[in-house]
């Protein structure tokens, strides 16, 4: 049984299914990646996922809570961190205030009216944010405001946001999407330390193959809205279907 | 100290400073020269509004300063302030503490109904929802609801009327437990003249009061997370913060600081009328908000003290005025003189508003504050460029 149950979900917008009969099992501490041809039904998978688009039919059950019918916000209170294609960040703060806002989330929910104590005054949650910083080496920028960052340090800090409170699944939509050669791989060394020191669960959506192969410990290949083959790396680069249906075209 | 940090604490001393020698600083000029009759600001009855408006304004900017929502019908809940205050002369007595007090509790019951409804819309719309609420508001205050309002002639305090708290002798005028509103006294220094009033000092109390809240609510884990959705609402989201109470309590605290402007002003005052509802009032907040710099702490207050100088001192410098100025100046220099100075003044005092808005707007989008701290700059040469300096204090202004 995953930490993230998939079953039968349908989406429909008007005469497109968009995703017809889903099934997917996310394991704990696992790797999941999402792959597919353009229009395969990864993103709108994804978006129900994070409570953004209701399906049709089916069920999505995290940790045996369906999270059907609930908000972004009341997702994410579940423990499901999402890091975007173009980083989300706040990009009018500083990058302290960017890891201290989810700290306060995880401590406090989703709303508590603390309007007169300064942030200065909690010092817990500054030291834990400060921490944070510090473990993706970011703690002598925190005084900077996050627009003026670099893409990949945009990237890094989302990353520390999500991070810093401890989801129990993180879903990665194309993480290294527009970035050059050697962002990438600083972006697949910084998942794959994330990977080893906290054993958190990933379900990342990527086009990239490189990314794919060196991350992932199942794949599953979505075309036309329907999972076509679940396997390791290994199975999914022989695989004869995967490879007519998209590896074909692309250089492994 | 207070809870502050140094530079906040500095900066509010200078508020409490300049409050509380408003009298003083804003009557550079002895009372009979010609430039103190033009230019004497710090008459009791300007003070008050520069307080007042100056309250209306740092609760503005906590809901568009910190969140960037824009509500067009902040003058509703003034309005509703003074309505409730004069009610409360009309019923209990003319002591302000009550009718303080409720028109706080009302505008924010008010603000509570009208936030609900409008902040399920962003940017435009909500701006839209809230001015047709406002526009609402002054209509029932100036037809349906004239057993509540008096309509058009205004609410006001009848020799009739039940004041039950009243006792015999009690002043017929708003007070403090028993101190007039109205009651001063003037020191006279040579050609000097500086008026003390009680009800100047009640406002200015109020002020300082406001001023305090609001910088300890920007400091707050509450105010980051406004800014938090200034900046980014899909990250608030999938963060697992729910941006809606956050909002509806801006507004609510926003719309609390109109209710107690308005009480205040009743205060002063005890009339009232719709206008004070209508919608050129609403803008005129947003017009200060903007003009002293959106977001900052004192921004609201320089914004509010130049309109309300513009609007009673700029505007009472008429044709002969000028005369006087001029009257030493050859006949043709004087005539030129006056024809190009005379738009400016006088009932042309929107003209000056508006350019110097276009200014503030076109080169200065911090407002006034961040054209002082370009000055500042310039003085001090320390950092060199301007542009350093600016980015100096946009790194103040967040790390705190």
């Amino acid at each position: 049984m995953g930490i993230l149950e998939v079953k039968g979900v349908n989406k429909r917008f008007g005469g497109l299914q968009a995703l017809g009969d889903v099934n997917l099992s996310i394991a704990e501490n696992t790797v999941h990646a999402i792959i597919g041809p353009n229009g395969a039904g990864k993103s709108t998978l994804l978006n129900v996922l994070v409570g953004k688009l209701i399906p049709d039919s089916g069920s999505v059950m995290f940790d045996g809570q369906s999270v059907l019918g609930r908000k972004p916000f009341e997702i994410a209170q579940m423990g499901i961190s999402r890091v975007f294609q173009t980083p989300e960040i706040f990009s009018d703060l500083t990058v302290m205030e960017n890891v201290l806002i989810p700290c306060f989330a995880k401590r406090d929910g989703a709303f508590r009216m603390h309007a007169i104590e300064p942030v200065r005054h909690e010092r817990a949650i500054t030291a834990q944010a400060e921490a944070m910083l510090e473990e993706v080496n970011m703690l002598s920028k925190a005084h900077e405001i996050a627009s003026s960052l670099s893409r990949g340090d945009k990237r890094r800090l989302e990353m520390a946001m999500c991070l810093v409170q401890e989801p129990r699944l993180m879903l990665l939509d194309e993480p290294t999407a527009g970035m050059a050669r050697a962002d990438t791989e600083n972006t697949i060394a910084l998942l794959k330390d994330i990977r080893t020191k906290r054993g958190i669960t990933m379900a990342i959506i990527e086009h990239d193959m490189q990314v794919v192969f060196s991350l992932a410990d199942r794949i599953t290949v979505l075309a036309q809205g329907t999972p076509l083959v679940e396997g390791s790396p290994d199975q999914i680069k022989t695989d004869p279907k995967v490879r007519e249906a998209y590896l074909g075209e692309t250089q492994i | 100290m207070l809870g502050l940090t140094r530079k906040d604490f500095t900066l509010l001393l200078v508020v409490v400073a300049l409050t509380l020698l408003a009298p003083i600083i804003l009557n550079p000029f002895p009372v009979s020269s010609s430039l103190g009759q033009s230019f004497n600001a710090g008459y009791p009855a300007l003070l008050q509004r520069f307080a007042i408006f100056g309250i209306l304004v740092i609760g503005f900017n906590i809901l568009f300063g910190l969140t960037g929502y824009l509500s067009f019908g902040h003058a509703a809940f003034l309005g509703v302030g003074s309505y409730a205050a004069v009610w409360m002369f009309k019923l209990l007595s003319y002591n302000i503490v009550p009718a303080i007090l409720l028109s706080v509790i009302v505008a924010g019951l008010f603000s509570i109904v009208i936030g609900y409804v409008s902040l399920r819309r962003s940017g435009i719309y909500f701006s839209i929802l809230t001015l047709a609420f406002a526009q609402m508001s002054y209509a029932l205050a100036y037809s349906v609801l004239t057993p509540l309002t008096n309509g058009e002639t205004g609410l006001q305090v009848y020799a009739s009327d039940p004041q039950i708290l009243a006792g015999a002798g009690a002043p017929s005028a708003p007070h403090f437990f028993g101190l007039p509103m109205a009651s001063s006294t003037t020191l006279n220094m040579g050609g000097w003249a500086f008026t003390f009033e009680v009800g100047y000092y009640l406002c200015a109390l109020m002020l300082i009061a406001a001023f305090y809240l609001s910088i300890r609510i920007f400091r707050s884990p509450f105010g980051m997370m406004l800014r938090a959705i200034k900046s980014n609402q899909t990250r608030m989201n999938y963060t697992g913060l729910n941006t809606k109470p956050y909002m509806l309590w801006a507004f609510i605290i926003s719309g609390m600081y109109a209710g107690l402007a308005g009480g205040l002003l009743a205060a002063m005052d005890p009339l009232t009328g719709a206008e004070r509802m209508y919608w050129t009032a609403s803008g005129e907040i947003v017009v200060m908000a903007i003009l002293g710099g959106v977001g900052t702490l004192i921004g609201p207050i320089v914004g509010s003290g130049v309109i309300k100088y513009l609007e009673n001192i700029v505007s009472k410098i008429n044709e002969n005025v000028l005369h006087q100025w001029f009257g030493a100046l050859p006949d043709p220099i004087e005539n030129g003189l006056i024809w190009l100075v005379h738009p400016f003044v006088g009932e042309g005092w929107h003209l000056t508003l508006g350019l110097l808005f276009m200014v503030v707007v076109i080169f200065l989008p911090g407002g006034l504050v961040q054209g002082g701290q370009r000055l500042a700059a310039l003085f001090n040469r320390k950092s060199g460029t301007v542009t350093a300096a600016d980015r100096d204090a946009a790194r103040q202004k967040s790390a705190e």
